[in-house]
């Protein structure tokens, strides 16, 4: 097999799975959105948020201990325990239903009917007060994120061998890819796929759609609009959990984790704001295309680091040609 | 005898039963402006009930307050016996008061089916926890609802487009759907706001014939606003008239017809 196209669908692959972690991303930010017409600019800052707890309680870290001790002169980090892998997701899930419930009973329940710039504006503020809390309860030291069932068996990381093996004695070429990163795709498959059923299947999925269409009427066949948002918030929260969790064990949960919402932007104007489909395919399209364009255009011929920019300037090309994204809703004013 | 009895027959052999709800008093303001000045009506278990009146009469407004959209400054409404205190517009959904909307307001993106079965979801009570298991109680309750729905579809005549997102759907099906949801809902009261606005003479008709089919089938408890009289006239029991605000007329479509108020606030009264 030709190296130089076996190289091509290696980076090609490569690129898949690096659009699965951006389209768990955006897929927080569609059901939020869609539901309650606030873009979440916060919703980098759950993933962090999320990531962090879990690593606390896995840990059996004292949360607030800097805090504590400062205030009673006291001197606790650690419980000295350590919990199960599947307990603390648990927990963690406990602790962003929590947050949800307080983001909508203390900040948009109080906003409801207002500009859509200013509740943009309160989840630009709540990402900085998520970001202060997340600091002041675990502190702000990198720190490495182990998912195990058993001693043992841990989200695997490094290469595939197995993959790389096969493919080598079948094809003359060892294709590169990373465990983690076929975990984080099967991962993601089975949260949309699952996303989707709730959705269509269910009673509060179809309570959802209702909301996500018309507000007044979701209201007159009976729909709390709170509980419905407390769900989508608590939804999102859940996906930021699984995306925080992959991107931590990927590079560890430090703070520049908040930033990967800054690469779920391009992906939402490519995929629509209101569309799940879309951003899992806007998610593989950038990711796929950024790799790619490295490979093929940016390192041969403009020096490299491309990866940085292209995202931003296909969400542009778009911007000016398919405003509403692959998926979105067609914008149409009538006169 | 009709004000005081607590059930009566039509000339048409319908049983009309005990007052279901009751407005008393009720003035809602907007800032400086009074929408609904201090009215007072009752409507009657099993009745067709109509209020009319001229563009601006408060009509809607007062659909508003008995679906729980708007909440009265003034005034008390009493359901099934008992005064209801402020509430969400979703908690009065769930007292079983249906409604559609003048400017209709369904699901666009949904289909015909999925937003009829919208009605059916305060009858579905099985938790976050069931629905997300499906099997066994949440697929029994969606079967049995799904039941419900189907008759409701079938009985508006819409089972051609059940599968059809709504979005796609001309102005006289989309009312008719919005009617299947409402239905669906199977409510103690259903309100009708201008259910023939923006209809041609046949989708009107139409839409008459439904009104009282549902009414006669059903035995549903409607109330419906409208400003066409000649609609009004011919389908309700007792008519309340709204004009500015107030209230100007209430009785049998007869008697409605033939009070001075009402033909000055329809005709215009002369100057001199």
């Amino acid at each position: 097999m030709n190296e130089q196209l076996a190289y091509t669908i290696e980076v090609f692959a490569n690129g898949l799975m690096a659009g699965v972690l951006y389209a768990l991303v955006a897929l927080g930010f569609v059901l939020i959105y869609k539901a309650s017409g606030i873009f979440n600019y916060a919703q980098g800052v759950m993933a962090l948020f999320a990531a962090m707890t879990l690593v606390g309680i896995q840990n059996g870290q004292v949360p607030f201990a800097h805090l504590i001790n400062a205030i009673f002169g006291t001197d606790v980090h650690k419980f000295g325990w350590h919990v199960h892998s599947f307990l603390a997701i648990a927990l963690t899930v406990l602790v962003m239903i929590a947050l949800a419930w307080m983001v909508q009973r203390f900040v948009f329940r109080h906003l409801v009917g207002q500009e859509p710039i200013i509740l943009f504006m309160a989840t630009i503020g709540l990402a900085y007060f998520l970001e202060g809390v997340a600091d002041l309860m675990w502190g702000s030291e990198l720190k490495a994120l182990n998912v195990c069932a058993s001693e043992g068996a841990c989200l695997p990381q490094g290469m595939n061998v197995w993959l790389e093996g096969t493919t080598y004695e079948a094809l003359g070429y060892g294709f590169f890819i990373d465990n983690l990163d076929i975990v984080a795709s099967i991962v993601a498959v089975i949260l949309v796929a699952g996303l989707v059923i709730f959705a269509q299947y269910t009673k509060q999925g179809r309570a959802m759609r209702a909301v996500a269409d018309d507000h007044q009427a979701a209201l007159s066949v009976g729909v709390s609009l709170n509980f419905i948002w407390v769900l989508v918030w608590s939804l999102a929260g859940f996906v930021a959990l699984v995306a925080g969790i992959m991107w931590g064990a990927k590079s560890g949960v430090q703070f520049s984790l908040s930033l990967i919402a800054l690469k779920a932007l391009p992906v939402l104007m490519l995929g629509g704001f209101t569309s799940i489909p879309g951003a899992i395919v806007g998610g593989l399209i950038i990711g796929v295309g950024e790799k790619l364009f490295e490979f093929l255009i940016g390192a041969p011929f403009l020096g490299g680091a491309t990866e940085n920019w292209f995202a931003y300037m296909l969400a542009l090309l778009f911007l000016v040609f398919r405003p509403q994204g692959l998926f979105g809703e067609k914008i149409i004013e009538r006169v | 005898m009709k004000d005081t009895a607590d059930s009566y027959v039509t000339e048409d052999g319908r049983t009309i039963g005990p007052v279901v709800m009751e407005m008393k008093n009720i003035t809602l303001r907007f800032g400086g402006v009074e929408a609904i000045k201090d009215i007072s009506f009752d409507i009657r278990e099993g009745e067709i009930r109509a209020i009319i009146g001229p563009n601006g009469a408060g009509k809607s407004s007062m659909l508003n307050v008995i679906s729980g959209f708007y909440v009265p400054q003034e005034g008390e409404v009493w359901y099934k016996g008992a005064r209801r205190p402020a509430m969400k517009p979703f908690e009065v959904a769930q007292q079983g008061i249906a409604r559609t909307f003048q400017n209709i307001a369904l699901f666009e993106g949904m289909s015909v089916l999925d937003n009829v079965m919208t009605g059916r979801l305060t009858h579905m009570t099985t938790g976050l926890f069931a629905q997300s298991l499906w099997k066994g109680k949440a697929e029994q309750e969606e079967i049995e609802n799904r039941e419900v729905a189907e008759k409701i579809i079938d009985f508006l005549e819409i089972q051609a487009i059940r599968k059809t997102p709504v979005a796609r759907l001309p102005y006289g099906l989309k009312k008719r759907v919005e009617l299947a949801r409402a239905l669906a809902a199977e409510p103690s009261i259903l309100l009708l706001d201008e259910p023939m606005a923006g209809m041609n003479v046949e989708e009107k008709e139409d839409m008459s014939r439904f009104i009282l089919d549902v009414n006669d089938e059903f035995g549903t408890t409607i109330a419906l606003i409208e400003h066409d009289m000649g609609v009004v006239m011919d389908l309700s029991d007792r008519v309340v008239v709204m004009d500015y605000g107030k209230k100007i007329g209430d009785g049998t479509p007869h008697d409605v017809r033939n009070n001075q108020d009402v033909i000055d606030a329809y005709l215009g009264v002369a100057h001199d």
